[in-house]
């Protein structure tokens, strides 16, 4: 490239930003200083029509570009089949994913995050009240514990972290805790993530991972991680 | 209804999950694809790069530590794979001497045509940028990547991804008005 990309434009940098404003992934302090800026400047406004005209012109075609054959498809999975098989389900992979699942939200597009997280922010929220329901029922001493009762103690124990799917009804959930032996013991977090003992001595990897696997097959959860 | 998130996929393909592989492939090889088939402009080629972007993909996903979105993470190895594949086919020769065709043919009733319709001109003008510019202005536009996933994928510091965006839009902008379009920018 014949330009030196390392000296700065003689923009200011509120027009550097206008090509992420308009495809929405700014942050919101920055989407609002853009904002700002372009009620008060038109010549800014006029040029940042034409930066929407490049996104939906680059839109356009790219989505006129096709898709692969199933060529690509087939190809990819005749290599798989000739990998060596895993073993361990999860492996590193499955790991700390709460924390990863955090990562994850906080990476998506503001776009993404605005439409998918209204939905989810109502399925949460009535969900969260049918759970404390739950949660009420299930430590009737309202947290408060003796020091010799170690199977009922928030912190003893293998817990996972659990989001309950939206679809799933408070008998649903009831059922599935009653079935499997699980107490809420907190939440909901970030994500509507609920932390669930799963068992009153702390497990193996290995064991939690079992469980995990078999706890994931049922339809009430949307989503499980294991968690210390 | 309920989709699984890609984090989550990604540690099922950790433990040997093919089907959660195929669950993946399905979401995203189609966007992959015009990534790579807009680097290397060549359909085979793509085709082929993104079997061996999903198959690294198959392989890494335990090593995969979630600091980023799983679809940066993927065009960062299919943007690896891409370059690698031009620099092994040493005929990158669509660059500066593509936009100079284009200016070459400024005037054939075809463009003359195409002049009637802005947008059409526009896109000709995108397909005409270098690999680099391209490649920016896809990132932003059409794969919806912020600032910090560009600089990630790009492996470049954020502030010159800003730069590098400022200069393809001006590139983008001269290239139009060579082809009679003038923007009154930059």
């Amino acid at each position: 490239m014949n330009t030196n990309e390392k000296e700065a434009p003689a923009q200011d940098d509120i027009e550097t930003l206008l090509p992420w404003h308009a495809a929405g992934t700014l942050s919101r302090r920055d989407a609002q200083r853009v904002e700002d800026a372009l009620a008060r400047n038109p010549e800014l406004a006029r040029r940042y029509a034409l930066v929407r005209e490049e996104l939906g012109e680059t839109i356009h075609l790219n989505e006129t570009l096709g898709a692969p054959s199933a060529r690509a498809m087939e190809a990819l999975f005749a290599k798989i089949d000739a990998e060596p098989k895993r073993t361990a389900m999860g492996g590193a992979g499955s790991l700390n994913l709460s924390s990863r699942f955090t990562g994850w939200l906080e990476n998506l597009a503001p776009r993404t995050l605005a439409f998918a997280g209204g939905v989810a922010a109502i399925a949460i929220l009535l969900q969260a009240g049918l759970i404390a329901t739950i949660m009420v029922k299930q430590n009737p001493t309202s947290g408060f514990e003796t020091a010799s009762a170690p199977s009922t103690a928030p912190g003893v124990g293998a817990f996972t972290l659990i989001r309950f799917a939206p679809q799933a009804s408070f008998d649903d959930i009831n059922k599935f805790l009653e079935q499997n032996k699980l107490m809420i013991v907190s939440g909901p977090v970030a994500g509507g993530l609920y932390k669930v003992r799963v068992g009153d001595n702390t497990l193996s990897k290995d064991q939690i991972g079992e469980v995990v696997k078999k706890l994931q097959q049922d339809k009430v959860v949307g989503f499980i991680v294991t968690t210390q | 209804m309920q989709t699984t998130s890609d984090e989550v996929l990604i540690a099922r393909i950790a433990g040997g999950d093919r089907l959660a592989m195929q669950v993946l492939f399905a979401r995203h090889h189609v966007r992959v694809f015009r990534f790579v088939l807009r680097l290397v402009r060549n359909e085979a080629t793509a085709e082929d790069l993104i079997s061996e972007v999903f198959l690294d993909i198959w392989r890494q996903a335990g090593k995969f530590e979630g600091r980023s979105a799983v679809s940066t993470w993927m065009l960062s190895i299919a943007r690896f794979k891409a370059l690698s594949a031009l620099r092994r086919r040493q005929d990158d020769e669509l660059d500066e001497e593509t936009a100079e065709r284009i200016e070459d043919h400024a005037d054939d009733p075809e463009t003359a045509l195409a002049k009637k319709d802005k947008g059409a001109v526009l896109r000709q003008c995108l397909t005409a940028l270098s690999a680099e510019h391209r490649e920016v202005i896809d990132l932003v536009y059409y794969h919806e990547k912020s600032v910090e996933e560009v600089a990630e994928i790009t492996g470049i510091p954020e502030a010159t991804v800003k730069t590098r965006m400022f200069y393809a839009r001006k590139k983008l902008s001269e290239l139009l008005k060579q082809k009679g379009i003038d923007r009154g920018w930059p």
